[in-house]
């Protein structure tokens, strides 16, 4: 009775004898029928226009595994690639519990027969919560690109104004993502950097700011790894205008630095992609806000938050916070829009956090940031290599100008490449022609980026 | 002795480890893992920048995180895992309009893979060849499977995936010089909510038209909702009652006749794929939830896609980049270059993971097994829709006689009038049989309702299971309403006070709140 002859494994009742019993059940003669309402000139006559099934799941195991060996990973090549996606290790354990078929095939349960997601996200949310040094985290969004621009457009309803600035040195690909969220309602503008520091050009900022101004966003470490010294002094100029400061970092960063918490961001956000997870061809991330309890803010999150109740018998209960905000009760009508995003991620990050614990964090941190400030001084030393705003602290990653080499970007990888080192990737900067941004992570051995310099000094020679 | 197979009723009882919050778990010193040392050369230079740094840049008091060994860490997440339902564990086909169907493990083996786990978004064509190949190879499928000409893979969720769609239609309305013109949306209450949400996010005026007796979108209403100021109709079909709209080519033709496009949510595409396309009721765009139909595990909400297809015209208007091939040399590559791109939806290329999972399950079931996967989920569908019926208290709205698609929306009204046992309670008392039910998406145009999509997965032993488990549910609420009532019984938890999520005074979205306000076992600070 199935079409094809095929009892297939993922359809227990392709068996023909069981539909026929299902269908006398139903009193239908045959399964076309139940798809009588359909008319002729909207149905497909004829098979799909797709390849030839892999019916055994060794043929299945085998095409892919074929596939994926035309992958050159991160592993295999020591990778200095960063920007936003990061060659962190991930621990075993975090593997291990975002693939439990209970946490990896659930969805949408309630608190009671999915307790334990409500718990894992209650914890996540609270341990980023230290971490940032807020209060309140939200369930994860798709990454930390949303949770900047949710976090703009939750300051435009705060304060029911429309501009919005933006600076320079945000991850290009963060600015694309704002600036469609943004439109149409809200206009963000770009604030320049300092060509020398590659920080805030605060006298630019100090001109833009208006009482029009609904939030600054700035990223810290920066998209070229550059860390303000100046945020105080930036939120002061924010503040002084009646906007709110938003400020995005990488979590990776904050056992070593100041959380933005206590520099003036009234917003902190980012990517938990650092804290566990693969990199995933940029798939492997998750976004999170974080303010302080004020119910003004809270109220304004589109995500889902998750809060501790207790139960008839003593429990720890979980449930929805303020749920009347969400898209799903309120249509039209809610604060933005909610929906399935990165919960496994997010349970995943709080995986990591709890094997890191402060020490591991701070060693983290440390450990990055020394490896970038070892490289960068090595790197300065290449012949015809300048580093634009090496005078400036960095957190992970720099930005390394070629100019002086004559030779390209595109070059030096391809050379690089031949070598087994994925080199940075091209980036622009005001001043440059021929630049690219390195990225080190804990990962990194001194071998590794030794390595990595002694080539590049060849293949500029 | 096992579960009693005349009844098909599970002595049932969920894990319940009454395990504390992480923090109270912590022991000073205690570590989980270890990072990476610096090396000694690495130290020299760092440790001078180190202390180079302003002292206002460098965190003082360290993170209040927990301290755990390791298998304290594993053996706190694993016990939560099992106070966790997941759809390999239960029959899952109460999470109507969600597909919760059967994620194969050997696509799950598969992402595991350093070859896909382990790859950088920024590196070289030449080395990720097989990334580019899967996203080019899912595309192709999903452009033979919905008839569009182009799609958009980006997205990282349903959600995003409209916002994706209402981002190309507001690009298209302006590049088109209709701004200011076209400035509605009109959807149905039997829509998802998104599509609601984000078509006012991006400052269109939402019209929603209401169903008619027959459960199918008002038709009237519908002419008199469109108009030369319609940018889109954005709508679903079946929607989340599963009666088929078979009326939709005039619904599309309408819009079209005042200029406007069409865009087809079909998150849930179980009952139809390889039956009825996109392309032939007349859409403009479409987009398909790989984490519902394709088989792409939930993760308790994410990561997913929402893929977005369009026609040939609207390809200009998509997220960058997309996947090419150049056909001379076999190579795949990304392609930048689309004159009116809205841009970026999401950083970088979007879920692999989730792509490779999607297209592994096309790839295992060819063009038949696809169109049998729809066969089976309108089979098992109208089985339980049948004996659904028979049970005391329930009913179906709409359509009476007629087939359903993929699910069915049913009601308890019959049951809340003649014992006050409401969809809620039913709800908390399917917890003690071992299965997850759901009320339904807001607000409740159906009252007091549930929604059942039993998919292609689950075998007739299992449906008639959750048929037993719901009559016996039904039984009680006549015979011994109280059961039902105070259930759920044999769950992790037991009654939570929702008066906890809703008062400022007493929320606590993070464990740091709960102890500011709240000492021993809440009481108020």
């Amino acid at each position: 009775m199935t079409t094809s002859g095929v009892v297939y494994p993922y359809i227990p009742n392709s068996v023909p004898e069981v539909q026929r019993e299902m269908l006398d059940s139903i009193g239908a003669a045959s399964v076309d029928e139940l798809f009588e309402r359909i008319p002729g000139d909207v149905r497909l006559h004829g098979p799909l226009d797709l390849p030839p099934p892999l019916l055994s799941e060794a043929e299945l195991h085998r095409c892919f595994t074929r596939i994926l060996a035309k992958n050159a990973t991160t592993n295999e090549n020591i990778s200095f690639l960063g920007g936003g996606c990061w060659n962190h290790y991930v621990p075993a354990i975090c593997d291990e519990i975002n693939q439990r078929s209970e946490f990896l095939t659930a969805y949408a349960g309630e608190p009671y027969e999915d307790h334990g997601r409500f718990q894992a996200l209650f914890e996540y949310t609270s341990m980023m919560a230290e971490l940032v040094d807020m209060d309140v985290v939200n369930v994860p969004t798709y990454d930390g690109a949303q949770a900047a621009a949710t976090s703009i457009r939750m300051c435009s309803r705060i304060t029911g104004r429309r501009r919005v600035l933006v600076a320079a040195n945000v991850h290009p690909e963060t600015q694309a993502v704002i600036r469609n969220y943004c439109h149409p309602d809200l206009s963000p503008e770009v604030v320049p950097i300092d060509p020398k520091t590659g920080c805030v050009d605060r006298a630019a900022l100090r001109r833009a700011v208006t009482g029009e101004t609904a939030a600054v966003y700035v990223e810290n470490p920066s998209f070229f790894g550059t860390i303000d010294a100046s945020t105080g002094a930036i939120a002061e100029i924010v503040r002084g205008a009646g906007a709110l400061f938003v400020v995005g970092t990488d979590p990776s960063s904050l056992g070593l630095l100041t959380p933005p918490s206590r520099r003036g961001a009234d917003i902190t956000c980012g990517d938990i992609q650092p804290l566990g997870m693969h990199q995933y061809f940029g798939g492997g991330r998750g976004g999170f806000i974080a303010t302080r309890d004020d119910p003004k803010f809270i109220r304004e999150y589109p995500s889902r938050l998750f809060g501790i109740a207790p139960t008839a018998k003593g429990e720890w209960g979980f449930g929805d916070v303020a749920w009347e905000r969400t898209s799903f009760a309120d249509r039209e009508h809610a604060k933005e829009y909610v929906g399935t995003a990165a919960a496994l991620w997010g349970i995943t990050a709080g995986v990591y956090l709890a094997l890191m614990g402060p020490k591991g964090m701070r060693e983290l941190g440390e450990g990055v940031f020394m490896r970038c400030r070892y490289l960068m001084d090595r790197m300065a030393a290449v012949p015809g290599v300048t580093l634009p705003f090496a005078a400036t602290p960095h957190f992970k990653e720099f930005v390394v100008c070629f100019d002086g080499t004559g030779k390209t970007v595109d070059s030096i990888n391809a050379a690089l490449r031949d070598r087994g080192i994925f080199g940075g990737f091209r980036t622009e900067v005001t001043g440059g022609r021929e630049c690219a941004l390195y990225s080190v992570t804990e990962v990194l051995t001194q071998r590794d980026m030794d390595t990595c310099v002694a080539a590049l000094r060849d293949i500029v020679a | 002795m096992g579960m009693d197979m005349t009844t098909k009723l599970r002595d049932f009882h969920q894990a319940r480890w009454d395990e504390p919050i992480i923090f109270e778990l912590t022991t000073p010193g205690e570590r989980g893992v270890l990072v990476p040392e610096a090396p000694a050369d690495v130290r020299r230079a760092g440790e001078k920048a180190l202390a180079a740094l302003p002292a206002d840049m460098v965190r003082q008091e360290a993170p209040k995180l927990p301290e755990m060994g390791q298998m304290r860490v594993l053996k706190h997440y694993l016990r939560l895992s099992q106070e966790n339902l997941g759809a390999d564990l239960n029959i899952d086909i109460g999470q109507g309009t969600c597909t919760m169907k059967y994620s194969p493990k050997v696509n799950e083996i598969l992402s595991r893979n350093s070859g896909i786990a382990d790859i950088h978004p920024y590196q070289d064509e030449s080395t990720v060849q097989g990334a580019l190949e899967i996203v080019y190879e899912l595309d192709r499928a999903l452009r033979a499977i919905s008839g569009m000409d182009a799609f958009s893979l980006q997205s990282g969720g349903g959600s995003q995936g409209l916002y994706a769609i209402i981002s190309i239609i507001r690009a298209w309305v302006e590049h088109t010089g209709q701004l200011g013109r076209k400035d509605e949306i009109v959807t149905t209450i039997f829509s998802h909510p998104t599509n609601a949400a984000v078509a006012k996010l991006m400052g269109f005026r939402i019209i929603t038209i209401y169903p008619g007796p027959d459960g199918r979108p008002d038709i009237e209403a519908f002419r008199a909702a469109v108009s030369d100021r319609t940018a889109a109709l954005m709508i679903t079909n079946p929607e989340d009652t599963g009666v088929y709209n078979h009326r939709i080519g005039e619904f599309t033709d309408l819009v079209h006749a005042h200029g406007g496009l069409c865009s087809y949510d079909q998150a849930n595409l179980n009952g139809i794929i390889g039956v009825t396309r996109a392309l032939e009721s007349g859409f403009d765009l479409c987009f398909f939830n790989l984490h519902k139909t394709f088989s792409a595990p939930h993760g308790c909400g994410g990561p997913g896609s929402g893929v977005v297809g369009v026609r040939s015209s609207l390809r200009r208007f998509l997220p960058v980049p997309l996947v090419e091939k150049d056909e001379a040399t076999g190579r795949y590559y990304l392609d930048y270059d689309l004159p009116n791109s809205v841009g970026k939806i999401k950083n970088f290329h979007g879920n692999i993971h989730a792509m490779l999972k999607a297209l592994a399950w096309i790839r295992a079931l060819g063009a038949d097994g696809l169109r049998e996967v729809a066969r089976v989920a309108v089979l098992n569908n109208n089985y339980m829709f049948r004996n659904v019926l028979k049970i005391r208290g329930a009913s179906a709205p709409y359509a009476p006689g007629e087939h359903r698609m993929e699910q069915v929306r049913y009601s308890w009204q019959t049951m809340k009038r003649e014992t006050g046992v409401t969809t809620s309670d039913v709800q908390n008392r399917m917890f003690d049989f071992g299965v997850h039910y759901w009320t339904s998406h807001e607000p409740w145009v159906v009252p007091e309702p549930f929604t059942i999509e039993p998919t292609e997965s689950y075998s007739k032993q299992e449906l008639d299971e959750f048929l037993a488990i719901t009559a016996e549910i039904a039984r009680e609420a006549y015979e011994t309403p109280e059961v039902v009532r105070s259930a759920p019984h044999r769950s992790t938890v037991h009654h939570i006070d929702h008066s906890y999520f809703d008062d400022e005074k007493k929320w606590a979205i993070t464990w740091r709140m709960y102890r500011k306000k709240f000492d021993d076992y809440f009481v108020a600070k």
